[in-house]
């Protein structure tokens, strides 16, 4: 069972279904026992940083959370879910994540608009078994106006090309997270989706 | 490299989808759901929902729609029609919809583009605007189903859209809407160099070049239309497949496959 992680922000409903059509069972939680006794963890999300940051807060989760990563459970922060995952946001302000990965989220920069909205390439970089028969010309769905800007090299797994590059696959052991949305990014997604649920035993 | 989107549009009013010709002369068509599924297996980017009776006649949108089409697809959709309050739009995103569109409610309350766009983000805000022409070079703001002229400038609005926290921009030409005849491109070419966030251009597609036209001449980040595709009179590889030999980036076929 996977544990999705509901804040009350964004379409959970749609990584539910697109979870369900490759097979994967899952369930949305706020509880910390539901999330401890989960073999993987998925932690949605649009919206803002500090928002999502304090109701995970606020509903005990950032310690549960930072424990499970660190006993070695599969997570995968989607869209501002990656982003939580790093340290630092400076999302209208200077605000502290997660910190289960190295980096900080900053706005989308160069002479593009923003937000970044719609399907957009995932340039690979070496094998990883997330990638598992994604096409090296596949498109992915991206709606954000901020970005992973800072980040380890070796966690970078598949980036986007918007004013700079994106990072839009990252991953460190056990910590998955990608900017874009799988739940909406047609079969390419689907296959991204179960991909992160082979890491799951 | 960002791709141009391709969005049919689903017209809905009572759970069924329909298409009028500049609003009027509404015709049955089909089960959005299963449209929807239609339109996902061949290649469509994104979809959008409007409620197109919702606003007359104070009706909410059926979110058991909105939850079905989510549960069936995997791409991104928008639904629009009728949403007056936060509350509104919070119900219909938690159905399953990627993202609201708001029309006559934001210009009877622009306040309503502030408080959702902090609520839930710019990036599931989209500001609908029906514009039609009214003098050389001006369009003019129309609401309740291009009846009423609210007096606002269509350019002018869309930039106020922005600064509200409006994430993207859907904007129908409704001299053009139906005729098939191609987008109005003047408005559409005015607007995508006045506001720096993504336009989706609708009203007027009825030959393949018309979606190159306004892709290429028009600056327009995507482009929507409704009946080409309802009546298959433009399937969507094909389409793709044009575009792509125009040298337009467009989700290449490989991926959706």
């Amino acid at each position: 069972m996977i544990a999705i992680i509901d804040y009350g922000a964004g379409n959970i409903k749609s990584l539910q279904f697109a979870l369900d059509k490759v097979g994967l069972s899952s369930v949305v939680t706020t509880e910390s026992n539901v999330v401890q006794e989960s073999k993987a963890i998925i932690l949605p999300g649009v919206g803002a940083f500090n928002d999502a940051m304090e109701a995970i807060r606020s509903l005990g989760l950032a310690k549960i959370l930072k424990e499970e990563a660190a006993n070695g459970k599969p997570l995968l922060g989607i869209c501002l879910g990656m982003q939580l995952f790093y340290e630092t946001s400076y999302e209208d302000g200077r605000w502290e994540g997660l910190g289960l990965l190295k980096g900080a989220v900053s706005r989308i920069t160069g002479d593009v608009k923003v937000p970044h909205i719609g399907w957009n390439t995932l340039d690979q970089h070496g094998n990883n078994a997330i990638l598992r028969s994604i096409n090296p010309e596949a498109y992915a769905y991206f709606v954000h106006s901020y970005a992973v800007t800072d980040y380890e090299n070796q966690s970078l797994v598949a980036s986007t090309l918007y004013g700079g590059t994106i990072p839009a696959v990252v991953q460190d052991k056990n910590i998955t997270g990608m900017q874009f949305h799988p739940e909406k990014s047609g079969a390419v997604g689907l296959q991204l989706l179960k991909n992160f649920g082979e890491m799951i035993r | 490299m960002l791709a141009k989107r391709i969005i049919p549009c689903l017209d809905v009013d009572k759970g069924r989808v329909v298409k009028g010709k500049k609003f009027q002369n509404i015709q049955d068509v089909a089960d959005p759901v299963e449209l929807a599924q239609r339109y996902n297996q061949a290649g469509a980017d994104e979809l959008v929902f409007y409620d197109i009776t919702a606003s007359n006649e104070e009706r909410d949108i059926l979110a058991d729609i909105v939850e079905k089409v989510a549960a069936e697809i995997a791409i991104p959709f928008t639904v629009g029609g009728g949403l007056r309050t936060v509350d509104d739009i919070h119900k219909i995103l938690r159905s399953g919809a990627d993202k609201v569109s708001v029309n006559s409610s934001a210009v009877e309350n622009p306040q309503l583009i502030q408080q959702s766009a902090l609520k839930f983000g710019s990036q599931c805000i989209v500001l609908s605007i029906d514009a039609k022409q009214t003098a050389d070079n001006k369009w003019m703001v129309f609401t309740k189903g291009g009846r009423t002229n609210t007096g606002l400038d269509a350019i002018e609005w869309a930039k106020r859209g922005e600064e509200l926290g409006a994430g993207e921009i859907v904007i129908n030409a409704i001299d053009t809407d139906g005729e098939k005849n191609g987008y109005q491109l003047d408005l559409i070419k005015q607007l995508a160099e006045a506001v720096n966030i993504p336009i989706v251009a609708s009203g007027g597609a009825g030959k393949l070049e018309h979606f190159s036209d306004v892709l290429q001449e028009g600056y327009a980040d995507a482009a929507l239309a409704a009946s080409v595709f309802h009546y298959n009179e433009i399937p969507i590889p094909e389409l793709k497949q044009y575009l792509q030999k125009k040298a337009i980036n467009v989700r290449s076929e490989q991926s959706w496959r």
